[in-house]
């Protein structure tokens, strides 16, 4: 993997933020604010010209430096919980791979379980509180396991998009204890995640990345 | 761009634009009180820095106007950056606004406590204080309709934020310094508590939707100040029923001494008249009395408002002789102005 591959996450993740819009909005109204997909979608779409403006410029920026700068983007244009959060994440990330043209797996896993460190670090969240932890965190130690057993990226990532999912689906019967679904007590049961959704999309998203490039 | 939905009819030219424009027509109204710094997105007073005046800033989504950009003035706050509708600002306004009004005695950040505005107002604070500015923050948590435990993120920040920038803000313009300036912002925090009542859901322009659909009868009771349900659902009864809850929620939290001296705000989410906000007064102030408190100084009116919603929000600061001179003290802003 190299910065094509990040730069072709980006690019998943802005097409797939912006499909999903509408239903990233109607899950935040239920339980938050309503401008989870609105913020989302800006978000990603100025990450996609950055990314873009940095390979015009530079052809040679690195994968991590792009990834940097994917972070420093949200920082700045999204706003909210999900810009400092994801931000911060993708900034972590990045940093794990410092100039290096190339990177494995194994590395994967070291870019994904730094930037879950540093979302649970910011939004003090756990497994359970009913946020975007809980489908990080599933999918970056599914695909941690599964590469240690030896299964092949491809099919490893495809499970850890799976276990992403799984993590989405199971942020329905409990109840929020972090962001503004928490204000909801109770009310907040019942309904999924809005966070977590985006969270599982970007995951799906890598697995789609990845899969293009090989 | 031709704005209409089923439930919504908004003055708008395009949503995404809204935000923008809304500051553009502020700053035009009132270039005699504040500048619009449009590539930064912060309002600033006319006339900031002023040299070796602690300054205070503010911030957080839009939507709730005259909240922050109508309290940006003399004797209230020096910069104010608001975000997109409902989301908080990004770091870099806050940076933006911090250096622009810093005369060298600090700047103080009057932060609402919702997860994003704290995350970025954070960010923002760091990198000022890279820059060599003194920062302190006091984050604003007032609701009482959010239990403050481990199972929340704690109680968000709603009416006390205007009391609270008033106060301290004529605690800045009389010379106090930071650590006074600071001190006068947690102290309106610790002694006021707020209740809000939803009669209506909103619209949010970006979407053209309302967030929630309120059954004819029912109202919401404990909520915020995004569109969002409130802690739960109940039926409408009359303004004296309606009131009885919000005075009990907030009196019994905010347990002052009997015979103690009260500050009322009854603060309009946008979409209720004075007409009504007027009797709500009428029916507060009856029963605070009922209740042993002295309501002494009062504000009503719609101040920190959630677009169109109707309802009301009741905030009640317990007070001190030195609080009721602060609050008494000359402001002159687009939305608040006595004295002067």
């Amino acid at each position: 993997m190299d910065a094509a591959t990040i730069t072709s996450w980006m690019r998943e993740i802005n097409v797939v933020v912006r499909a999903e819009r509408d239903h990233l909005v109607q899950l935040d109204a239920a339980i938050g604010d309503g401008d989870h997909g609105t913020n989302m979608v800006r978000g990603f779409e100025a990450v996609d010209l950055a990314i873009k403006g940095a390979v015009e410029a530079d052809g040679g920026a690195p994968p991590g430096k792009l990834l940097i700068l994917a972070g420093r983007t949200l920082v700045s244009t999204v706003g909210g919980a999900s810009g400092p959060l994801w931000g911060s994440a993708l900034r972590s990330g990045g940093r794990v791979l410092g100039d290096q043209p190339n990177f494995g797996g194994g590395q994967l896993v070291e870019v994904l379980a730094a930037a879950l460190a540093s979302v649970k670090d910011l939004g003090t969240a756990s497994v359970g509180d009913k946020t975007m932890v809980d489908a990080l965190e599933p999918a970056v130690e599914t695909l941690r396991a599964r590469l240690a057993e030896g299964v092949a990226l491809d099919r490893a990532l495809e499970d850890a998009a799976s276990a992403a999912e799984t993590g989405m689906r199971a942020t329905i019967p409990i109840q929020a204890r972090k962001g503004r679904a928490s204000y909801l007590g109770e009310r907040s049961v019942g309904h999924q995640d809005p966070g977590a959704t985006s969270t599982a999309l970007i995951v799906r998203a890598l697995q789609k990345a990845v899969g293009q490039g090989s | 761009m031709a704005v209409e939905t089923r439930n919504m009819r908004k003055f708008l030219n395009d949503p995404s634009q809204v935000v923008k424009e809304s500051l553009a027509g502020l700053a035009a109204a009132h270039s005699d009180l504040v500048r619009y710094d449009a590539a930064a997105q912060i309002i600033v007073r006319k006339d900031a820095p002023k040299r070796g005046k602690v300054a205070l800033i503010s911030g957080g989504g839009s939507g709730h106007e005259p909240l922050h950009g109508g309290f940006v003035g003399m004797g209230m706050l020096d910069a104010a950056a608001p975000g997109e509708v409902f989301t908080s600002p990004v770091p870099a306004q806050m940076l933006a606004a911090t250096k622009a009004v810093d005369g060298g005695a600090g700047v103080v950040h009057i932060v609402k406590n919702y997860t994003g505005d704290v995350l970025n107002f954070k960010l923002a604070a760091e990198d000022a204080a890279d820059e060599g500015i003194k920062v302190t923050s006091v984050v604003i948590d007032d609701d009482v309709a959010v239990q403050d435990s481990l199972y929340t993120a704690g109680r968000r920040g709603v009416g006390a934020t205007v009391l609270a920038e008033k106060i301290a803000g004529a605690a800045a313009e009389s010379g106090g310094d930071l650590t006074t300036v600071t001190d006068a912002v947690k102290r309106v925090n610790d002694r006021a508590r707020s209740f809000g009542v939803a009669l209506s859901s909103c619209v949010p322009p970006a979407s053209g939707k309302v967030i929630f659909e309120l059954p004819e009868g029912e109202i919401e009771l404990g909520i915020g100040i995004h569109g969002e349900p409130g802690r739960r659902r109940a039926a409408l009864g009359t303004a004296s029923e309606v009131v009885d809850v919000m005075v009990e929620a907030v009196v019994s939290d905010l347990k002052a001494k009997r015979g103690s001296k009260v500050l009322v705000f009854v603060n309009g989410m946008g979409g209720t008249p004075l007409l009504e906000l007027y009797l709500v007064y009428g029916e507060v102030d009856k029963k605070l009395r009922k209740a042993g408190l002295e309501p002494v100084r009062n504000l009503v009116g719609s101040y920190i408002t959630s677009l169109e919603m109707a309802g009301a929000s009741l905030t009640v600061l317990e007070l001190d002789e030195e609080l009721i001179k602060l609050w008494d003290a000359p402001v002159h802003t687009p939305a608040l102005r006595w004295g002067v």
